[in-house]
């Protein structure tokens, strides 16, 4: 039987000799072109490394293709980063524009550095998730075709952090994120009243309500579920199957604004609604597609340099981001859970727009 | 030319970006599993509408987490995904690879699965994306023989991860690779058999810049910092003034704590290093020209989290400086200590951040020995409803 419990490959059997040697001990570093890093270590030592973009998605035989320009140029050293982009390490600095022209012929997108839109972290979708409420891949694959400009140069103020989850779940964590989309349900749980008996634990059940919105039947021994109080989280079905709550004509897309996580100038920051539902339209989602740019050139245009997207609404205020961006303000946007007092105005300090 | 049977999902094909798409059909070539993957997809975006079953337990020996079980509704079309179960696989620290170790990925994967992964998914495993029940076991005995293990699912402790750090960056002030690597050993035991009322994530960032986004997304962040004066080289301060980079514009008056001050006419920079809240937008300008002070160790915050369940938490800061030296003891008790607190106390899908805001931060901070400091708040309470535990009130005499 195989060992359990070995733990992952230790990550120093796979750092490159330059990084072995120099580990701990990197100077200073600098962007030279969209996509290509310059390390220097104490030494003296360079490190170059050439980001490029990938769909997450991949194949065995596209990380074998990989693989082979990693051979070709880097001794067989590669890394991945955390938002899904590959980066090739180099020593040889001669050996660089031959790599990315290979990378270019071969449709790689190099860029994702510094002031650009990187790779959007996102979910499984309809791929592989059951509580999907749109899909990951084909939304962010159309919204990329789009911002590809974006990724391949370095022309915005400042990161551009676009992420995805295609439920409230958020298995991509987008919550603070500069452009997040979401998926949302709009419609209650249906439950399946000859399935919830047997596959459910009614109490469990009830308890995992935040809202207090389900409740004991006792006649059909399933469950009844108040729509007044529901807020579609889809919680009550993850731990009762029998409560399925995907809905083709109402499932959508929520659109949320000027989250960060880095601590630099600004403190970390959710990201805000703003839109707060574009249909599903597969496959390649144009109302979403043309929010997201729409956003994104408003904050091009009217960002100053190293301003973060939530650095820049806060500065010219949320009255004059829906008046630029030419997207409608309605109830949605005014929160009505647990902490809603602490995002209302208490001023009579505020701008015509 | 036969008419194609997705031709939905052919418009992703379409434009410069990476198309998951090809992917897909190129790994359908050889597989019937990827191949009506493909035909469930188009399905999924004709109809609008997710065609996966709701979970379903299924693993490998000796382990409780691991395997996320998927089962398609539509088996009578797609028999190939009829069972189509994801194995999370524990990537290695930083995401450094050896082409051989790649390599040895896939041909396990090749043999037992869909030949789909994703590089990586959203808390950092390698996900090997889809293969049938009675191919699991097989599967996860090559890839321990290749040398990889499983990562965490369920209530478990999830795959921790971290920033590339000393690797390759110079703003690393703690070894984000060995602490997360050294912690995801200690931990396996939590990682492989869900035990804990929830998910609970480790996440280290080597610096305030946070990449792998420790703050939004772990219970337990561990970010590094440093104390004393940052350093600075007034020539290549100098140097990057004369290469055109506005210092007033573009680094002292975005100083948050307006802790900076540039003499134009002298070309010096001076910093206040006592009102500096170490953000790193000074040094992320000027790598060359400025560096951290020297006593480099990490801030500890917790109870980040998602939306689900009682809506989103960033992390709190508890401990303002920890030295983080190997074997990491103060750090582990830390840990050992927060869990056990939870595991006793959260109720069944209550993450640690939301079981703080229940029974309260002095709870929390008594119940882990912590003493309450300033740094822990952005301000102390407005509302006058204020707690005293029984001890500090004086009992009635007789």
């Amino acid at each position: 039987m195989a060992k359990t419990d070995i733990g992952p490959p230790n990550y120093k059997n796979f750092l490159p000799p330059v990084i072995q040697k120099n580990y701990g001990k990197w100077k200073h570093h600098e962007i030279l072109k969209p996509g290509l890093l310059k390390h220097v270590a104490e030494s003296g030592d360079e490190l170059y490394t050439v980001r490029v973009g990938s769909g997450r998605l991949l194949s065995t035989d596209h990380i074998r293709e990989i693989c082979e320009i990693a051979d070709k140029y880097c001794d067989g050293y590669l890394r991945f980063t955390s938002r899904h982009n590959v980066e090739f390490l180099l020593t040889d600095k001669n050996r660089v524009d031959a790599l990315i022209a290979e990378l270019k012929s071969k449709n790689y997108p190099v860029g994702g550095t510094g002031h650009s839109i990187t790779n959007i972290v996102h979910t499984q979708g309809w791929v592989h998730c059951h509580t999907p409420a749109t899909d990951a891949s084909g939304p962010v694959k159309a919204v990329m075709d789009e911002l590809y400009d974006y990724f391949v140069t370095m022309k915005l103020p400042a990161h551009v952090r676009i992420a995805l989850a295609c439920c409230l779940n958020m298995c991509g964590a987008v919550h603070c994120s500069d452009i997040a989309i979401l998926g949302i349900h709009r419609t209650v749980p249906k439950p399946d009243h000859s399935r919830v008996p047997n596959v459910c634990e009614i109490p469990t059940t009830i308890a995992s309500c935040p809202t207090g919105a389900i409740r004991p039947d006792p006649k059909t021994k399933s469950v009844v579920i108040n729509e007044e109080k529901c807020m579609y989280c889809g919680n009550c079905y993850t731990v009762c199957p029998a409560l399925p709550l995907a809905d083709a004509e109402n499932d959508g897309i929520s659109i949320w604004v000027g989250g960060k996580v880095s601590n630099a100038r600004s403190a970390p920051m959710f990201s805000k609604l703003v839109i707060p539902y574009l249909p599903n339209n597969p496959p390649r989602w144009p109302e979403t597609v043309a929010a997201v740019k729409n956003i994104v050139e408003i904050y091009a245009k009217q960002g100053r340099k190293h301003e973060r997207m939530g650095e820049w609404i806060d500065r010219v205020g949320w009255e004059r981001f829906f008046r630029l961006t030419g997207i409608e303000f309605t109830d949605k946007h005014i929160d009505d859970f647990t902490l809603a007092p602490n995002t209302f105005r208490t001023t009579t300090q505020f701008k015509w727009g | 030319m036969a008419k194609s049977e997705t031709p939905l999902l052919d418009e992703l094909e379409k434009g410069p970006w990476p198309s998951f798409v090809k992917d897909i059909k190129q790994a359908a070539e050889k597989k019937p599993m990827a191949r009506d993957l493909l035909g469930q997809l188009e399905l999924s975006y004709k109809e609008k509408i997710g065609h996966w079953k709701h979970g379903g337990i299924v693993g490998v020996k000796g382990y409780g987490g691991g395997v996320i079980g998927r089962y398609s509704d539509r088996p009578d079309l797609f028999p190939g995904v009829e069972h189509f179960h994801t194995l999370r696989v524990n990537h290695p620290t930083g995401w450094f690879y050896t082409t051989k170790a790649l390599r040895a990925l896939c041909d396990v994967w090749d043999k037992h699965g869909s030949g789909l992964t994703n590089m990586h998914g959203s808390t950092g495993d390698i996900i090997l994306l889809g293969t049938k029940t009675e191919n699991l076991q097989p599967c996860f005995d090559d890839l321990s023989d290749a040398g990889f293990d499983l990562g965490g699912s369920g209530s478990a402790l999830r795959t921790p991860s971290a920033c590339v750090g000393p690797g390759r960056c110079e703003w690393a002030c703690i070894d984000s690779l060995d602490i997360c690597y050294n912690l995801t050993m200690e931990f396996q035991d939590q990682i492989h058999r869900p035990m804990f009322p929830y998910k609970f994530k480790i996440k280290v960032s080597a610096c305030a810049n946070d990449c792998v986004a420790a703050i939004a997304r772990a219970d337990f962040s561990i970010i590094g910092t440093w104390m004393g004066k940052i350093q600075i080289d007034a020539q290549e301060v100098k140097a990057y003034a004369a290469s055109g980079l506005n210092i007033r514009e573009e680094v002292t008056d975005l100083c948050p704590t307006k802790c900076m001050n540039w003499d134009e006419g002298k070309k010096e920079l001076k910093i206040e290093d006592g009102d500096c809240t170490r953000c790193m937008h000074c040094i992320n300008l000027m790598p060359k020209a400025l560096r951290q002070g020297k006593e480099k160790g990490a801030s500890i915050l917790v109870g980040g989290k998602a939306p689900i369940l009682q809506g989103a938490l960033l992390s709190t800061l508890i401990v303002p400086f920890m030295k983080l030296e190997p074997p990491y003891k103060e750090l582990k008790e830390l840990i050992r200590k927060i869990q056990d607190w939870w595991d006793e106390n959260g109720k069944s899908r209550e993450r640690l951040g939301e079981l703080i805001n229940r029974v309260g931060m002095r709870t929390f901070l008594k119940a882990v020995g912590l003493k309450p400091i300033p740094q822990m708040v952005k301000s102390p309470r407005t509302n006058p409803y204020i707690f005293f535990w029984p001890e500090e009130i004086k009992k009635e005499v007789k």
